[in-house]
């Protein structure tokens, strides 16, 4: 599974994605974790509210300050 | 229509106002031994009522707002303002953009998906204007403050700007300073998911806590500059340098304000000092225009995504707007206050 934190240049972003990271570890997802900083990435992908999480392509929150508790909420529905 | 007026007038000054939560404090801070009108106790009292105020309004106000923000996600308002030509769109687009949730740190995201869908510079750019500058909760904030009058007028102001700035950026022919790799874009539809009713709510939750997160530190540095304005800056020197007898003390505040970065919510407290120490109204309500439109932060990031050209005419349309509307605020002084 690909999982996208998208967003660059702001605390919240920094912290969702630090977040997201150990998320993934504590669920033992066979995930990879990339950041999108580059803004032409951005547009390509329809994002207009960061921080936002795109999981296999699929935006599942944008514009929201996730807290660790709702990325492990978000990503256990993923998986199942 | 007395009545109305009384209970308008209690409104504004004891809900809104809070004007017994001043008093309580005022008492509490006599028992603690301190003179509620003197230096300490005065800064005190300031901090306190200030304060307080301040965070019940916002977390009333940031939920209520997130509720209604979450019917219009960037998405649902990009796909509304094409449908709308000429000058009503960019009308359309200064008033979404006080609903639409969106923070400084979205707004090129959000400029990048609304110009690569087609819509055109000048009402993308009415839209970044007026979400800053104008929203809910500065109008019931600035209410709590200066008043109703002043609040609506600020409001009509702000939505003037938003709207003239961009139909004249758009006439400029602005269009073609954005960078290329922009209009290059795909035009992308993308659905937003919908929401149950709950999911409002616990959105318009996290917003409000994140919001305060944000903001805390904003609000007091605001008050707890407000508070030493309000009482150790003496009266004459505020006249001197931002009252009617500078008649240049509107591009002053403009000019100071422009690179500073804050919340609305941050900016009100010094505002309101400084007002009751004698600075003009437009003056004031220039200043924090120019707080909360333009910041260094978010020109530098505006900058990846338009030439010079277009970034030095959206900060001079701003400016000459900020300027303009404090002038005409200062004249209006008398019948607004």
């Amino acid at each position: 599974m690909e999982i996208l934190v998208v967003g660059g240049g702001c605390a919240d972003c920094d912290k969702v994605y630090a977040d997201t990271l150990e998320a993934v570890e504590e669920l033992g997802l066979a995930a990879d974790v990339r950041k999108v900083e580059d803004l032409v990435e951005m547009v390509r992908m329809g994002i207009m509210s960061v921080p936002a999480l795109v999981v296999d392509g699929r935006t599942v929150s944008a514009g929201r300050s996730l807290r660790k508790k709702q990325i492990l909420q978000l990503l256990r529905q993923e998986t199942k | 229509m007395e009545a109305l007026r009384a209970g308008w007038f209690f409104f504004q000054d004891q809900v809104l106002g809070m004007q017994w939560l001043n008093r309580l404090i005022g008492r509490g801070v006599a028992a603690l031994g301190l003179d509620p009108e003197g230096l300490w106790g005065g800064i005190l009292r300031f901090f306190l009522y200030d304060t307080v105020k301040i965070f019940v309004l916002l977390s009333v106000l940031i939920f209520v707002i997130s509720y209604i923000q979450s019917y219009f996600p960037p998405e649902r308002t990009r796909k509304i303002l094409g449908r709308f030509r000429g000058l009503w769109a960019n009308i359309l687009a200064a008033l979404l953009g006080t609903v639409t949730p969106f923070c400084s740190c979205s707004s090129i995201p959000l400029f990048m998906g609304f110009t690569s869908a087609g819509l055109p510079v000048g009402v993308t750019f009415s839209f970044l204007i007026s979400s800053p500058m104008v929203d809910l909760g500065s109008l019931v904030l600035l209410m709590s403050v200066f008043g109703g009058r002043v609040a609506v007028v600020y409001v009509l102001f702000g939505l003037v700007i938003a709207v003239a700035g961009g139909t004249l950026l758009d006439k400029l022919g602005m269009e073609r300073y954005v960078e290329d790799f922009i209009r290059s874009a795909p035009r992308l539809e993308t659905e937003s998911a919908a929401l149950t009713r709950q999911d409002r709510a616990l959105y318009a939750r996290d917003q409000l806590l994140a919001t305060i997160r944000k903001v805390a530190p904003y609000i007091f540095l605001g008050v707890g500059v407000g508070a030493v304005i309000h009482n150790v800056i003496p009266q004459t020197w505020v006249e001197t340098v931002l009252g009617d007898r500078n008649p240049l003390a509107v591009v002053l505040a403009t000019a100071v304000g422009v690179p500073m970065y804050a919340d609305i919510f941050g900016t009100i407290p010094v505002a309101e000092s400084l007002l009751f120490k004698g600075a003009g109204l437009g003056t004031v309500l220039s200043f924090m225009m120019a707080v909360t439109t333009l910041s260094l932060p978010s020109l530098i990031m505006l900058k990846k995504t338009v030439k010079p050209r277009l970034l030095g005419a959206f900060i001079a349309v701003c400016t000459v707007g900020i300027i303009l509307v404090g002038y005409f605020f200062n004249a209006l002084q008398a019948f607004l206050i």
